[in-house]
């Protein structure tokens, strides 16, 4: 079945983008999850439909249009909610709705049908392009080596902004690298799973991760083998009985989240009965 | 004894308000400062504008070279526990490494020189037991001696601790100020407390701010004092934990 499933031309691509959907999720999600910065995320995923909207109006790469308003967006979020008195989570509220907002106008004021239009909302990763694919690669290759080299300094700034400033680190600066990555890696990762799923792939392979480990590197790595799981998983029932992607890969992953949880559960039980005896 | 610090008139605040008028005091390299006064008062200005986390509207405030052109960093903070997510997947070394980290800091890897230091401290403050777990695992006692450990791992001449006796019981409030009275000895500190009871007995000296800062040569002050600067501030005693009363007392 599997040989027969890979024939076609497609599937590889699918199959690559899943791998490469789980390394940068896998990092970013890790980030996001641990800083707390999950509402965020879920902000400029929304607000990157009007880049979408915007792409379709003017007949660019909706993607790559996506992905500037995407990092726009991320960067007005972190300077606004640093330099000004309005709250960080309103002004997430704002841009959230502004940019689907923008994307409904631009999809209308554009002539004829839109016709991908349910794919950038639930993602379908049958339809992955060859130039997706070297976008999602580029990404990951950068956020590997930004993470390799600056590992300690991540850690530093996430686990205490605060205290990172007293020691002359350049905070505010890694902050804003930090969030333009947060959003390309939302943006290409919209064609895997679609706008409104893409913040599962950021948050459940970490919190899957999350029972079996404390240490951020372990979180990392291990999000990206139940990244790889849930993806492979997902593809072939999307395969097998004819449903969107985004769908099944989420169907997934939440799966593994109960079977992990249990078997957590079911570990502590065995450990207390073990203490009584 | 030589100079560490030195503050002259600075106005301070945030977003354009005053908080710190005119605030002046030098500090020395074997000074153990108690900062006390009400909420909002300022304390917290006057520790961030030190740290250089907050830049004075007016005034100066001048560091001697050590601290100046340090690689390492030598000013030590403690900041108040509120302020760190409990949950962060982290563990007790690797919070204490990270107080090696000063500046650009590439290349994601700390020195065996680094990791012994980090060990040293770790048995220095009597926890070197926990250096495996994830701080989620900690009590807020234990919590408190890694964020101290991370302060003083690089050696600082200068220890800042922001309300280090909150969320810690009397026992630990004890041990820690024996733990700070052996570091005296290498560093000058400023601790900032809303107990005036217990620290007065460790500290040589306190500075009451409140908008304005009053120096007190002595760790002694009377009621009076406190009404007069303005500083509502109870004066309790607790329990076992030997202390000084800050008794009445005529100059």
């Amino acid at each position: 079945m599997i040989s027969e499933f890979l024939q076609y031309k497609f599937i590889t691509n699918s199959l690559l983008a899943g791998i490469l959907a789980s390394i940068s999720c896998g990092i970013i999600g890790t980030y996001i999850v641990t800083r707390r910065m999950v509402f965020l995320s879920g902000g400029i995923t929304h607000a990157s439909f009007g880049g979408i909207g915007i792409g379709y109006f003017f007949g660019l790469n909706p993607i790559i249009s996506a992905a500037i308003f995407g990092v726009l967006s991320a960067l007005g979020i972190e300077f606004v909610s640093k330099k000004t008195e309005i709250r960080e989570d309103s002004v997430i509220g704002i841009l959230w709705s502004f940019g689907m907002a923008l994307g409904i106008m631009f999809i209308f004021l554009t002539p004829g049908y839109a016709p991908n239009l349910m794919s950038y909302l639930f993602g379908s990763i049958l339809t992955v392009s060859t130039l997706d694919i070297w976008m999602m690669f580029g990404l990951s290759l950068i956020l590997i080596m930004i993470f390799i080299l600056f590992f300690r300094i991540i850690l530093f700034i996430s686990y205490d902004q605060e205290y990172a400033k007293t020691h002359k680190i350049a905070v505010d600066l890694i902050n804003y690298l930090l969030i333009s990555l947060v959003a390309l890696t939302i943006v290409l990762n919209i064609k895997v799973v679609g706008i409104i799923l893409v913040i599962s792939l950021l948050t459940i392979p970490q919190s899957i991760a999350n029972l079996f480990t404390k240490n951020f590197k372990n979180i990392i790595l291990i999000s990206i083998v139940i990244g790889l799981i849930g993806a492979f998983l997902g593809l072939v029932i999307s395969y097998k009985i004819n449903i969107p992607s985004g769908a099944s890969i989420i169907f997934s992953l939440v799966m593994i989240f109960i079977i992990a949880k249990l078997l957590q559960l079911l570990k502590r039980k065995i450990n207390l009965n073990r203490q009584r005896i | 004894m030589s100079k560490v610090v030195e503050i002259q008139s600075v106005f301070a605040g945030y977003n354009g308000d005053i908080i710190l008028n005119d605030v002046s005091i030098d500090i020395f390299d074997d000074d153990f400062i108690g900062v006390i006064g009400p909420n909002g008062g300022g304390k917290t200005t006057l520790l961030n504008v030190i740290l250089g986390l907050i830049k004075p509207y007016k005034g100066s405030v001048k560091f001697c070279d050590d601290l100046k052109f340090g690689r390492n960093n030598k000013i030590g903070y403690l900041p108040q526990q509120n302020n760190i997510d409990k949950k962060f997947p982290i563990t007790v070394k690797d919070v204490v490494l990270s107080g090696l980290i000063y500046g650009v800091g590439f290349l994601s890897r700390y020195s065996k020189q680094d990791k012994l230091k980090a060990e040293e401290t770790l048995r220095k403050i009597g926890i070197s037991d926990l250096s495996k777990y994830a701080i989620g695992e900690l009590s807020g006692g234990q919590m408190q001696k890694v964020l101290l450990s991370r302060a003083i791992v690089s050696s600082p001449r200068l220890l800042i601790l922001d309300e280090p006796n909150t969320f810690v019981d009397n026992q630990f409030e004890g041990e820690l100020y024996e733990i700070l009275n052996e570091l005296n000895k290498e560093m000058a500190i400023i601790i900032v407390t809303h107990d005036v009871g217990t620290i007065s007995s460790y500290v040589k000296t306190i500075a009451c701010v409140n908008r304005t800062l009053h120096y007190h040569k002595s760790n002694i002050i009377t009621e009076e004092q406190l009404a007069s600067y303005n500083c509502p501030i109870k004066l309790i005693t607790h329990g076992e934990v030997p202390h000084t009363v800050l008794k009445k007392h005529s100059h």
